[in-house]
């Protein structure tokens, strides 16, 4: 069933409502780079990805990797939400024992696809399975997300060539560009621009969008599936810590949990 | 237990072409089997695979760390992928690709390394491995193995893809003198005793158990009877023929292909401590590198012949008697 646009707003403001207790909860964790992808993950899970939370590990079905591990409470808010995975366990995100560990880990949560969180390996794993799938003849897509700090790896780029050279058309990168990283903004960490150019010069099928218009995150999608013979880019321009105003576009909240007065205040503006 | 006059010990096929052997066995066998090479088939001899099976065979060109993690995402996916490059390579460019995307997941990737030790000789230390071992077998979940000659490797490497779970194999350039004659079973963790001995062990893999079986024939010249196990699989250990040795014969000598530290000759010195210590002596590359030179002159150089393993026993058995 396709979502109003209204549902998926309100799917996504539930989102980082979740975001921010389970951090704020924990403690610890990544509630800038978690904020920024919201749209896009919940835009994949709800509106576009063919998957069957009843059976996750149903042989068909689509795969979605966090490459950029550290922001899984996301992923983590998501899964619930969709009916992967139990909502109620959220707030014991990275506590001894929790399925919803600091980075996503499969030991812990067989429903995730990967286990992520060293950062430059999600593309590789993504396209080792793409082709895996078109070996097997089966119909599975496998989108992964980045972080643009992540892209400074230089695995990215061994398996963005990898990636055009065996024509794997079946795996779809969303860069989550949201131009900060852990030590403060990507241009003054270490320069990534131009960014599409580089996945184009790769010889990947690139998309530049606003990583939080649902309409143009379903629209590449479905460019993306149409594109055959490579691989897609989609570099999605995104504001860290988007929808709580005092974490947007600033660095400290990369990595830095809100303190319970924070978190309060970040739930009334998420209301 | 085989009469010492079975080890002709003559050079046979070297054990990265044993393993391009059984690959394709093992392509023919089962289509879930993929290979996964870094610009050097043609040394790994994955080419064979390559050239029966194009499809299964993907070529990632000079770049181990994504070839790692792609044999990861395909392992994820159902597959049992075969990941190869020189052990120097594969095992240090792609390191962090086996601790976090294969082993930490413990996913069913198989990675063979070759061109292992310092056997490679004239190409010099930048391409040699004497380090993987340690490297390998810190992974938890990972299967080590280091097999001997060409029946062993290809009995090594059915097993490991019979194996669920991540293998690492370490095979060498050189010709290897033959040991087996085909009829001998192998079975991961399970040491094989080569020759029946009282005085002293040697417990050598690789390209150091035809050395060993040399050894042995110049000790029992001298009246020192020494017992000779191939320890192919390094993890998990023959944690029983170990203690048997250690026991029965109340001295070890190590000999190994690799670095003295981190070796399998520690991770043996770990289970005889924690048995029944005896005396030890250690075979080994001590703490340098390499160079350049034929193989036999590096092995000699180093300290890796039959002579350097003999010192070691009489050295042990001396300081057993003491």
């Amino acid at each position: 069933m396709p979502k109003s646009l209204a549902e998926l707003q309100a799917i996504a403001k539930g989102v980082r409502r979740d975001i921010i207790e389970m951090i704020g909860t924990a403690g610890s964790g990544h509630p800038g780079g978690s904020l920024s992808a919201v749209e896009i993950v919940v835009q994949l899970y709800f509106d576009f990805m063919r998957i069957d939370p009843k059976n996750p590990k149903w042989a068909d079905r689509d795969r979605f990797i966090l490459s950029k591990g550290h922001a899984c409470p996301v992923l983590y808010s998501v899964m619930a939400e969709a009916g992967f995975t139990p909502k109620d366990k959220l707030n014991t995100l990275r506590k001894l024992g929790s399925i919803y560990q600091g980075h996503p880990d499969v030991r812990f949560l067989p429903e995730l696809e990967a286990s992520t969180g060293s950062l430059g390996e999600g593309l590789s794993l993504a396209l080792g399975m793409g082709l895996a799938d078109r070996l097997d003849g089966r119909p599975c897509r496998t989108y992964v997300m980045l972080g643009d700090g992540e892209i400074q790896e230089g695995q990215v780029w061994e398996s963005a060539m990898s990636g055009a050279f065996h024509k794997i058309d079946n795996v779809v990168a969303i860069v989550d560009y949201n131009g900060i990283q852990l030590d403060g903004f990507v241009k003054d960490i270490m320069e990534i621009a131009p960014v599409a150019d580089k996945w184009r010069a790769y010889g990947w099928n690139t998309l530049e969008i606003d990583g939080h218009d649902f309409a143009a995150i379903r629209k590449a999608l479905e460019q993306a599936q149409a594109v055959k013979g490579r691989p897609t880019c989609i570099v999605a321009r995104t504001v860290k810590g988007k929808g709580v105003s005092f974490m947007e576009n600033n660095p400290k909240f990369h990595g830095t949990a809100p303190t319970p007065d924070e978190m309060k205040l970040a739930l009334q503006e998420l209301q | 237990m085989p009469a010492k006059t079975k080890f002709q010990l003559e050079p046979g096929p070297a054990t990265r072409e044993a393993f391009g052997r059984a690959l394709v066995e093992l392509g023919r066998a089962n289509k879930d089997v993929v290979v996964c090479d870094a610009d050097l088939a043609k040394s790994t001899m994955t080419v064979y695979f390559q050239k029966e099976f194009p499809d299964r065979f993907f070529s990632y060109g000079i770049a181990e760390a994504n070839m790692v993690a792609q044999a990861a995402g395909m392992a994820y996916a159902g597959k049992i992928p075969f990941a190869s490059s020189f052990s120097a390579f594969v095992i240090n460019k792609g390191f962090e690709q086996l601790r976090v995307c294969v082993a930490y997941p413990r996913l069913n990737v198989k990675i063979v390394g070759t061109h292992s030790g310092i056997s490679i000789g004239e190409d010099g230390p930048s391409q040699m491995s004497v380090e993987e071992t340690a490297l390998a077998c810190s992974l938890p979940g990972f299967v080590v193995l280091s097999p001997a000659d060409e029946a062993s490797t290809k009995a090594l490497v059915h097993a490991a893809a019979a194996h669920a779970g991540p293998v690492f194999i370490r095979t060498g350039r050189p010709k290897a003198p033959i040991i087996y004659n085909g009829d001998q079973k192998f079975e991961i963790g399970k040491a094989v005793e080569l020759v029946e001995g009282s005085d002293v062990t040697i417990i050598a893999n690789g390209l150091l158990v035809a050395e060993a079986i040399r050894a042995s024939e110049t000790l029992d010249a001298e009246g020192i009877s020494a017992r000779v196990l191939d320890l192919h699989t390094v993890k998990p250990l023959d944690r029983e023929a170990i203690r048997r040795a250690a026991v029965e014969t109340g001295a070890i000598v190590t000999a190994e292909e690799h670095l003295v530290d981190g070796g399998m000759g520690v991770r043996v010195a770990q289970v005889v401590a924690a048995t029944q210590p005896c005396a030890m002596e250690f075979v080994g590359i001590q703490d340098t590198y390499a160079e350049s030179g034929t193989p036999a002159e590096l092995l000699d150089k180093y300290g890796l012949l039959s002579r350097d393993i003999v010192a070691a026993a009489r050295k042990v058995v001396a300081r057993k008697r003491r």
